[in-house]
């Protein structure tokens, strides 16, 4: 019985320990921002691995997601003789919630998990020690650059993933299912609101492309450098970004919608 | 010891360092000197890896004194460290070659961080940092397409990138087949000498690096037990130092590991954490 208690006080306090050590290594990553913001090429170089090279997945997904949309919410609203107001349903369900969400797990799927993969390989084959003794600071050379890029990714991969996605509706409803071209348009047009709908879902994707860039670069800095822990640091990237999203998005639709 | 403080570059006094509850180092003293080659010696795990990451500011004492050319690195501010570090070179023992970009790219590497040359001015520069290691001509290859030595060959020219005043070497001879581990034995005696570096060789290889140092230190159980040059060693009457330097498998270092002796543990019959 003690030794549970033991155990259990033993796991909170790494825990607290832990997150205190992510939150001044974020301090030192927002530090390291303005260097890369007067190395652009960094920034750049970053975007296109982090950003550009999530998007066949991103517009893929967004295309199917659109679809199923399209489909469900036909199926749904021909009941009440309302699938004029498919293109509302399936805009607002993707600005509002499935176009940050989706891509937000998405994005940790595939540039988290290799965030942390590949910052937790420069880490056991020494190259952030190598590049320290060679007085360059990897916070800002490497982390920061990979940081800043993930939280300007996302935002906009969430946008194309959600313009994709309506795309996807339009061509289910009105492609295949007969739904009117002008009402499919001119309702989402009425319908959905810029400030209220749309930037509500920019923020919260600027949110998830925070948290998830934060966790991801911070497990692959903070993992044991081995074959084991650099796994290990992977795995828990996706699952705590992915929780960390869900549980965000509930909070940031509570205050935003309510 | 040589107090003169003009040739001496290193020095440590009254070293302790633990990691957790291991005492790494108890009290270790050493002198580095200018313009010398001194091998840091002992089995595996004593720390030597661990006294380069402290020389070099990486890891911070317990307590003790470590001067870098005056300096006292444990007390360093992060910039002064960063400037101390721009005139130490450090190879590490897996190279720690940036797997990205190719040979080329590594060596330019902290010339392009630390300086604003031209880039025509940069590449003389790394193709001469690259021809005193014999790679000229390797350097489009990416790290993943070069050898053991080749890497080690490579982060070596870019140690001299910045032409430092020492270079620390971590394990240089591991792993290296006999015409690799020759090379860069030849090199480090020939640079040091060339370029007037101070070069520090971390290593458990004994007769290697016995032929290009001046001066060794033997660690053991956090402390220094042997120093002199490597004649002196070769001849000392230490039985710690002569199972090192001898390679003898049993000694003050016992071929086994320390526990319950073979007798009683056959005739103790039970083995309850295997459940026997």
């Amino acid at each position: 019985m003690i030794g549970s208690i033991r155990k259990l006080g033993r796991w909170g306090l790494g825990a607290f320990e832990r997150l205190g050590r992510a939150h001044i290594f974020l301090y030192y990553i927002l530090m390291g921002v303005p260097p890369v913001l007067l190395r652009f090429s960094l920034l750049v170089q970053q975007m296109l691995s982090v950003g550009v090279l999530s998007l066949l997945i991103i517009v893929v997904s967004g295309f199917f997601v659109g679809m199923v949309l399209g489909l469900q919410g036909y199926n749904t609203l021909v009941d009440f003789g309302a699938e004029q107001s498919l293109g509302v349903v399936v805009a607002l369900s993707l600005v509002r919630e499935l176009g940050p969400v989706v891509a937000g797990l998405l994005f940790a799927g595939r540039a988290g998990s290799a965030l942390t993969a590949e910052i937790g390989l420069m880490k056991s084959t020494e190259q952030l020690s190598g590049m320290e003794m060679m007085a360059v600071d990897p916070i800002k050379r490497v982390i920061a650059p990979r940081f800043l890029a993930g939280f300007i990714s996302l935002p906009i991969l969430a946008t194309i993933f959600t313009a994709v996605g309506i795309v996807g509706g339009y061509f289910v409803g009105v492609g295949l299912l007969g739904v009117d071209d002008g009402a499919f348009w001119s309702q989402m047009q009425a319908k959905v609101d810029f400030g209220e709908d749309i930037m509500n879902g920019v923020i919260k994707s600027i949110v998830f492309g925070f948290v998830v860039t934060w966790i991801a670069v911070f497990e692959g800095y903070d993992c044991v450098p081995t074959s084991e822990g650099v796994s290990r640091a992977t795995t828990r990237t996706v699952v705590h970004s992915s929780l960390a999203i869900l549980g965000l998005d509930f909070v940031l639709t509570a205050l935003m919608f309510t | 010891m040589n107090d003169n403080s003009d040739d001496v570059l290193v020095r440590i006094r009254d070293l302790h360092f633990s990691r957790g509850n291991r005492k790494i180092f108890n009290g270790v003293d050493l002198d580095i000197r200018r313009g010398k080659v001194t091998a840091i010696m002992g089995p595996s795990g004593t720390g030597k890896t661990t006294l380069l990451k402290l020389i070099g500011g990486q890891l911070k004492p317990d307590q003790g004194s470590i001067q870098v050319d005056g300096l006292e690195v444990p007390k360093l501010k992060l910039s002064k460290l960063y400037e101390l570090r721009k005139r130490i070179g450090m190879l590490f023992q897996s190279g720690a070659l940036l797997t990205d970009i190719n040979v080329f790219d590594n060596v330019a590497f902290p010339i392009r961080e630390h300086t604003n040359m031209p880039p025509s001015m940069i590449r003389d520069m790394v193709l001469m940092k690259l021809e005193s290691v014999g790679l000229r001509n390797a350097r489009d290859m990416m790290p993943s397409e070069l050898s053991g030595g080749m890497a080690r060959r490579v982060a070596l020219a870019r140690a001299m990138a910045l032409d430092p005043m020492m270079i620390l070497y971590d394990e240089p001879f591991t792993g290296q087949d006999p015409i690799s581990m020759g090379v860069i034995v030849q090199l480090i005696r020939l640079l040091n000498d060339a370029l007037g570096l101070t070069s520090i060789v971390v290593s458990h290889d004994v007769q290697e690096t016995a032929t290009i140092a001046d001066d060794i230190y033997v660690l053991s159980e956090g402390k220094v037990v042997g120093h002199g040059t490597p004649q002196q060693l070769a001849e000392t009457d230490s039985d710690w130092v002569k199972q090192f330097m001898q390679g003898l498998p049993d000694g003050p270092v016992p071929f086994h590991y320390l526990g319950m002796q073979y007798v009683d543990d056959l005739l103790a019959g039970t083995d309850p954490e295997r459940g026997v």
